[in-house]
């Protein structure tokens, strides 16, 4: 049985009063790609940024490589990294500089040759002396996956990766994110609301609403479970009321 | 403590000013000003009859000496909201950096930007009013260091103010300095303050600093006793900043403020 990476039990999370995450539990294995899915406001980027450490839960435990969260937090960061559409890097660095500043905060050895093979792994080593703040979108997305990759982590989690690359990078990049996870065994937690990239490459799927996981397991078998062609259906179904849970759908746990 | 971090943060903001002509202009611009103005008041003001002996360079020293507390605030305040206009922050903060890496890099990048800022005043202020910072010798040394200590603790708490309120609290970078601007003795001795405000004035670290200045220039040399007073209080408030920064940030992760923070 594979080594569990990361254990997340009964987390619960609330903002004055209103409860972002309600008691959710659930495990990752090493090397596997676990979607995190669901609507606005299902509790999934709350679920993800107390992984990293960004917000403390209200209740729960959560275990990264066998250590407490709260108490081994920088440890944990050392060895796990993230990539976001949404963040940025200081727009008046070249590309290389910034990427330099996260290799040395990382103590990334050989962090030139490692910069380099990155840039050439997302076909982007012309952007090398570039301007950060002058990069197109899908440019700066890919910069960020090099940030997220520097350090060789052991748990990558991705908050969607593609959401501003077009569909041909879109494409390149998850074939990249399975040929580096099958490669180098890398645990990835990824949120999306692309429903093909997340069949695409995540081996397990975690569908939240409201605030609670309401199936779990291959994209294949919620599929099944919510009797739907494809995990789009689902995710439509479910944000359009829940008369799926109520048909096909486990209960909430 | 790794300061390989803080040698990572400190080589960004290296980058990052040394990239940015308005960066550096800023260093300069309002500085500069000042001492223009300032300078030039003074010149009218010594052509005036019954004006006190040392009076440009009471007021060119104030002014300096305020630069030099005001830039000390500013460095650890602005290098945070850099990384907020960046969308960086959260970055760094998914990254292995402790919270006093991150402050310690802004003290170190706020010292070297002091020391650039004040030898250009002192440089102008030699020029154009005959004027030497230097003049002052030795207790220069325990001076500058007490307002670069007491700026640091205001940068803390004003950074921390900023974290836990986000953006809009963004005006708090400029406008904090001023609050104690008045009652710290910058222009004038503490006293001139009312009775009331001296025991609060007293409380400043600053103060000490300025009074200490006008007694250099005066000749008096500097009291020993004073500045122990400034130093002991600026390990209070040096302390003080630092667990209401630790607490702000707990605060900040508590209500998801840092992810907001960092891409908003």
């Amino acid at each position: 049985m594979a080594e569990i990476l990361v254990e997340v039990q009964n987390l619960r999370k609330e903002f004055a009063g209103t409860v972002a995450v309600a008691d959710v539990s659930f495990t990752v294995p090493r090397g596997e790609i676990v979607g995190v899915l669901g609507a606005n406001g299902a509790g999934k980027t709350t679920t993800i940024q107390i992984l990293l450490g960004l917000i403390k839960p209200s209740g729960g435990k959560v275990t990264i490589f066998g250590k407490d969260l709260e108490r081994h937090r920088i440890e944990i960061l050392q060895r796990s990294n993230f990539s976001s559409a949404y963040t940025g890097l200081p727009s008046n660095l070249k590309v290389w500089e910034n990427l330099l500043i996260f290799a040395m905060i990382y103590g990334v050895r050989d962090h030139r040759q490692k910069i380099d093979a990155l840039l050439e792994m997302f076909e982007i080593t012309h952007l090398r002396t570039k301007i950060t703040g002058n990069l197109s979108s899908g440019e700066s997305t890919r910069v960020n996956l090099c940030k997220s990759l520097l350090n060789d982590p052991e748990l990558l989690m991705l908050d969607e990766p593609t959401a501003s690359l077009d569909p041909d990078i879109a494409d390149k990049v998850r074939k990249l994110l399975r040929r580096i996870q099958s490669e180098r065994q890398i645990t990835m937690v990824y949120t999306s609301h692309n429903m093909r990239d997340v069949e695409e490459v995540c081996d397990r799927v975690l569908f939240m609403h409201k605030g609670r996981i309401i199936a779990e397991g291959t994209p294949q078998e919620v599929k099944d479970k919510f009797k739907q062609t494809s995990l789009e259906d689902v995710f439509i179904s479910v944000a359009r009321g829940g008369d799926v849970l109520a048909g096909g759908g486990e209960e909430a746990r | 403590m790794n300061w390989g971090h803080i040698r990572a943060l400190v080589l960004r903001y290296t980058f990052l000013y040394t990239r940015s002509v308005p960066r550096v202009a800023e260093m300069f611009f309002w500085p500069v000003m000042d001492l223009l103005v300032w300078g030039f008041i003074t010149v009218y003001l010594q052509k005036l009859e019954h004006q006190p002996p040392a009076l440009v360079t009471f007021l060119l020293g104030s002014m300096i000496f305020w630069d030099i507390l005001y830039r000390a605030q500013q460095a650890v305040t602005i290098s945070f909201l850099e990384d907020i206009w960046a969308r960086n922050l959260l970055n760094l903060f998914v990254s292995p950096i402790r919270v006093s890496e991150f402050i310690v890099a802004t003290y170190i990048v706020g010292f070297v930007k002091i020391l650039v800022t004040v030898g250009i005043l002192a440089g102008l202020a030699l020029w154009f009013y005959h004027w030497n910072l230097f003049q002052m010798g030795l207790p220069l040394i325990p001076l500058f260091a007490s307002l670069l200590l007491m700026g640091w603790a205001v940068g803390m708490i004003t950074t921390a103010l900023i974290m836990r309120w986000g953006q809009s609290a963004e005006a708090l970078a400029w406008g904090i300095p001023f609050l104690i601007q008045p009652i710290c003795a910058v222009f004038y001795p503490l006293s001139v303050l009312p009775k009331w405000i001296q025991p609060i004035s007293r409380a400043i670290p600053a103060t000490y600093v300025f009074e200490g200045m006008r007694q250099v220039l005066r000749g008096e040399g500097l009291s020993t006793h004073e500045m122990m007073w400034a130093f002991g209080l600026n390990v209070v408030y040096l302390i003080g900043a630092g667990l209401f920064f630790n607490y702000m940030f707990e605060v900040a992760r508590d209500k998801g403020l840092l992810a907001k923070l960092g891409t908003q």
